[in-house]
């Protein structure tokens, strides 16, 4: 910080003097961006925060558009989406960006939550970084169920019916919780303009809030690696670590390359495939929601049916929504149950590794049985998977502190 | 025909609300729809004017957007699809009444902008062929697509009248009872329609591949601009990638 004050405090004029003297530009930008080193081994799994935010930038630009022709209101909603998609000038582009930009949000944001859990980015001292991702995950959930009602198709109406009502497993209070929720006894008018409401301003609000101190925090502390070494324990007489390039312009280069193959990934949905086979719009949400006709099969999107596959593998109702609950709030418990001395997979024994892919297979296993019938061999299915993902966290503290872990190097893994 | 060809169905359509059962475990046949063949779309276009505007609207659908893509002059459009409007910006309404259908039909005929989306092409392909005769339904009918549909057998000039038919097949449960299901073998014709087997099936995928066009006009043009789209990205990263490496050199 020292340095920085020194050459902000550099002699300078014109312009940008002139902002400088009224608004810290110039410190701002070196402090995150020019002068904000991070390790030059990152590698893959380092793209997803900055593709997090270019998602969340094409979901609030697209949001804002849709709002323009968007009515919040169960009588008009259904016709104004197709309105959008067939009178509006280019209002299919933006609709469909939107939609399939909620999908890709959560498939970029597991995948960075996955990162964290490959390079031990929770550990100390970023466990504040990742108590606020939960969060923003969390807020995440709420938004996209939010939005999900909006269009005001059967799916829309009869997945916000099935998860709202779970609510009212919580004994006592349930049923008043459930109607606190809707504002009204059943889906309604009237619930559809309260997550309007919610679904673009209280809730994308929250997000951008804790998005900006997530990085904060990040840029406090200093970004981890996949070697999981604390590259500020080896600095050059500059004062910079010797490890460390700068965010800008050298990790801002290459986020710019895994951000346009990225698009190229996000366009051949949105132009070839925007209804991804029905996982990203569901078939039956080309139907008006419609009170009277329960749909056949009622699935959750996709990216909720992990945590809705454990939900129906519990036989007991409050049971179900407790361990639904927990199987969402549990990673955030993740800095306080990883006993590891080292951070990142590369250094860690065979118990860790085998447990990590056993999640994995769990997670995917549960998000596929979460869209197929609740019957049969899946639900035996399920509750294996749900055993193996609980299995993961709380026997971590047991694992993480056994398993045989490698030496960590004192610099970082480089190849140029 | 005209949009009058409601009017027979209407009186053998005592009031029986049709139950949403969805295609369930029924085997659909494959549509085998060409989007790109205007000539079939036309001709969809003439078929969903003439049989099923009567009674359905399609009314996400304004005249003009069909005029565009299936290459249709104003003035075709207003002498061959337009019965019941007289704008191009108007949008696809039904002739019939919804209170009046709700009452003879116990529900009103679903809107079918969205069909093609919501249920797919091979539904509506097979529900269309898929009418046979039942004398415990009030409209004569029933139809293999969707158990117990309100929907007369519009069509049944055209194709004439079909009977399914199923092979019985007996097992023992496991305690011992015996259990017999029906399989479904196929359609054997009772009465000869206008048209024969294959032109019927041109008739009703020209039909199917209309709505599945309505059901999302833009898709065509998505995809065109979608190629532009991606050779624009694949420049812009090759620039990108070359940027990055120059940036990089110097880092060991």
């Amino acid at each position: 910080m020292a340095r920085i004050e020194a050459e902000v405090g550099k002699p300078k004029g014109g312009f940008m003097k002139w902002i400088d003297d009224r608004f810290p530009f110039t410190s701002t930008m070196k402090y995150h961006a020019t002068e904000y080193y991070a390790s030059k081994n990152f590698n893959f799994w380092y793209v997803f925060g900055v593709l997090a935010m270019v998602v969340l930038v094409i979901q609030l630009v697209t949001g804002i558009f849709l709002t323009m022709n968007y009515k919040p209101s169960a009588d008009e909603a259904f016709a104004s989406v197709e309105y959008i998609m067939r009178d509006v000038e280019w209002g299919w582009l933006i609709r469909y960006m939107h939609s399939t930009g909620a999908s890709f949000f959560f498939i970029v944001v597991y995948l960075h939550m996955f990162r964290a859990m490959l390079y031990g980015s929770y550990k100390k001292p970023r466990e504040l970084i990742w108590i606020i991702g939960m969060l923003i995950f969390f807020v995440l959930m709420a938004e996209a169920f939010a939005g999900y009602l909006l269009p005001w198709g059967q799916m829309s109406y009869w997945g916000a019916q099935v998860i709202i009502s779970l609510f009212g497993a919580i004994p006592g209070i349930g049923d008043a919780i459930v109607e606190f929720i809707r504002g009204d006894y059943s889906i309604s008018d009237i619930t559809l303009n309260r997550f309007f409401a919610l679904h673009v301003i209280a809730l994308p609000l929250a997000l951008i809030g804790l998005v900006f101190v997530h990085i904060v925090a990040l840029h406090e502390v200093g970004s981890n690696n996949p070697d999981g070494i604390e590259i500020k324990e080896h600095k050059g007489p500059d004062g910079v670590p010797l490890d460390g390039v700068a965010f800008h312009p050298y990790h801002t280069s290459k986020d710019l390359v895994a951000i346009i193959i990225f698009l190229m990934v996000f366009s051949s949905v949105v132009f070839f495939a925007p209804e991804m086979g029905g996982y990203f719009l569901e078939h039956a949400n080309f139907e008006p929601a419609n009170l009277r006709a329960t749909p056949e099969h009622i699935a959750p999107v996709w990216y909720f049916t992990p945590f809705y596959a454990i939900l129906r593998a519990v036989p007991d109702k409050l049971w179900g929504f407790i361990l639904f609950g927990l199987s969402v709030l549990l990673p955030a418990a993740l800095p306080w149950l990883d006993r590891s001395r080292v951070k990142s997979i590369r250094y860690r024994g065979w118990m860790y590794r085998t447990a990590l892919a056993l999640f994995v297979v769990s997670f995917l296993g549960l998000g596929w049985l979460g869209t197929q019938p609740a019957d049969g061999a899946y639900v035996i299915a399920a509750r294996i998977f749900s055993v193996v993902y609980f299995a993961f966290f709380l026997l971590m503290p047991y694992y993480t502190a056994v398993d045989k872990t490698r030496p960590v190097p004192d610099r970082v893994v480089y190849h140029g | 025909m005209s949009t009058n060809t409601c009017r027979p169905f209407i009186l053998a359509a005592l009031a029986i609300a049709g139950t949403a059962f969805g295609a369930g475990d029924v085997a659909l046949e494959k549509a085998a729809i060409d989007p790109g063949n205007v000539n079939s779309l036309q001709r969809g276009a003439a078929n969903f004017m003439n049989y099923c505007s009567g009674c359905h609207s399609a009314k996400y659908v304004r005249y003009k957007t069909i005029g565009k893509y299936l290459s249709l002059s104003e003035e075709q459009l207003i002498d061959n699809l337009m019965f019941n409007a007289e704008k191009t910006f108007e949008t696809i309404n039904a002739a019939m009444p919804e209170a009046d259908a709700e009452r003879w039909f116990g529900k009103a005929p679903p809107d079918l902008s969205l069909v093609g989306r919501a249920k797919g092409a091979d539904y509506v392909y097979s529900f269309l062929k898929g009418f046979y005769v039942d004398a415990n339904s009030p409209t004569g009918v029933n139809n293999h697509v969707l158990q117990h549909t309100s929907m007369p057998h519009v069509l049944w000039q055209l194709q004439g009248y079909q009977q399914a038919v199923y092979t019985e097949h007996s097992e023992e449960d496991a305690e011992g009872r015996a259990v017999t299901t029906q399989h479904f073998e196929g359609f054997e014709p009772v009465t000869e329609g206008s048209l024969d087997a294959e032109d019927y099936d041109l008739f009703v995928r020209d039909t199917t591949n209309f709505l599945a066009y309505i059901a999302e006009p833009i898709r065509s043009d998505r995809r065109k601009l979608g190629v532009w789209v991606l050779i624009y990205l694949f420049v812009f990263l090759i620039i990108a990638r070359m940027l990055k490496k120059q940036l990089w050199k110097d880092v060991t």
